[in-house]
């Protein structure tokens, strides 16, 4: 089995501070990571590394096609959100669906609640048939039922081989590996 | 993907403010009767420097909304999730920029030379130069707006930065060297999204 990622005697320094060395993380199919850690403890850093947005000041990263759900919406906001999302070319129907995003199809953009634009780019990650799903506290601004669709969407994807890393202070449902931070 | 991308951002700038560069270029060419003088003569020698200098200050209105807010609201990191290069989004950017910044300039020199009282050929010779000039004054603005995306008071130093770079351009055109121009407007057409992606890829925090 390949590895989805891999961390390899990473180091990442930002703005002067050393966040951290010699991580060492493989991540195989239908496996989840749950990253913790303080504010500030490189939590983000680490995904936006990952996704190869960030270069490691030492070590190696290696990963496949990831896809990335952080706090940017990245959506055009006077479009509707049904175009706004199929501009980043993938068939969108299925994914609004699992979000319970099908009746804002026609909804603008910048219509949309905090939780509504969080499950939107939920739903961008489900569209992009990435094997490797990065989730940047992906609970914030979610409801109840919202919470529920998103474990709903990881124990998917991770059923059907793919494998997720989530940044989140808040316990997530199921089972996850643990990688702590520290500040 | 370029393509959506290009559709994308000459839709949005339609959309958005084109007509304020335009208006602007109107405005500045207004201006100049006003500052020398109503002489016919004059205003003709002048005129095809004038609608320069009005083109090239039309040119730094739009350059904050070219990179900055794609970058403040993560779309550049999608496209770079999504395997674009961040040289082929400057390229889309500059494509889409002069679609919609060159046409409407060039609709605008018609009264404009009228204000400047520029007879049929001086105005189709200094829409040709437009036309090319432009290209290049596009690629500069996408270059520019991508080194100073997400600094403060970006405007003003975008200006500044732009401004000189667009001097040969300036140069060529004013003085009927089409060929030099076109050269000129190439090079930094074809140098340009090198700098942007550069520029991006360097913002990225």
């Amino acid at each position: 089995m390949t590895a989805l990622l891999r961390f390899d005697g990473v180091a990442l320094r930002r703005g002067g501070r050393r966040l951290f060395t010699g991580l060492d993380l493989q991540l195989d199919a239908d496996e989840g990571l749950h990253v913790t850690g303080p504010n500030g403890s490189g939590k983000s850093s680490l995904l936006r590394l990952a996704a190869g947005l960030l270069r490691a000041e030492r070590g190696r990263v290696e990963a496949g096609r990831v896809a990335l759900a952080d706090e940017h919406l990245a959506l055009d906001r006077e479009l509707p959100l049904g175009r706004a999302l199929s501009f980043w070319g993938s068939p969108i129907d299925e994914a609004m669906d699992a979000l319970g995003l099908a009746h804002l199809a026609r909804a603008p953009v910048r219509l949309l609640s905090s939780g509504q634009a969080k499950r939107a780019s939920l739903a961008r990650v489900v569209a992009s048939g990435a094997p490797l799903w990065l989730l940047d506290e992906p609970l914030n601004a979610l409801d109840g039922d919202g919470a529920e669709r998103l474990a709903a969407i990881v124990d998917r994807h991770r059923r059907d081989g793919g494998a997720v890393v989530v940044a989140s202070h808040q316990p997530l449902a199921g089972a996850w590996r643990r990688l702590e931070l520290g500040a | 993907m370029i393509g959506r991308l290009i559709a994308r951002d000459f839709r949005r700038g339609l959309a958005g403010a084109a007509w304020l560069p335009v208006a602007f270029f109107l405005l500045v060419a207004t201006l100049v009767p006003f500052a020398v003088g109503p002489d016919a003569r004059l205003l003709e020698r002048i005129a095809p420097g004038a609608l320069w200098i009005a083109a090239l200050t039309a040119a730094l209105l739009p350059i904050e909304r070219l990179i900055e807010p794609d970058r403040a609201d993560g779309v550049l990191d999608q496209l770079a999730l999504h395997g674009v290069a961040e040289e082929s989004v400057a390229f889309a950017k500059i494509v889409a920029h002069w679609l919609t910044f060159a046409p409407l300039l060039l609709i605008a020199a018609i009264p404009a030379s009228v204000l400047l009282a520029m007879d049929g050929t001086a105005l189709l010779r200094a829409q040709v130069a437009l036309a090319v000039g432009t290209l290049g004054l596009a690629a500069l603005a996408v270059a520019v707006a991508a080194v100073t995306a997400g600094l403060p008071r970006a405007g003003a130093l975008a200006g500044l930065l732009l401004l000189p770079l667009a001097v040969p351009v300036l140069i060529f055109a004013v003085a009927d060297a089409l060929l030099l121009e076109a050269a000129v407007s190439l090079l930094l057409t074809a140098g340009a999204p090198f700098v942007a992606g550069a520029a991006i890829r360097a913002a990225r925090t």
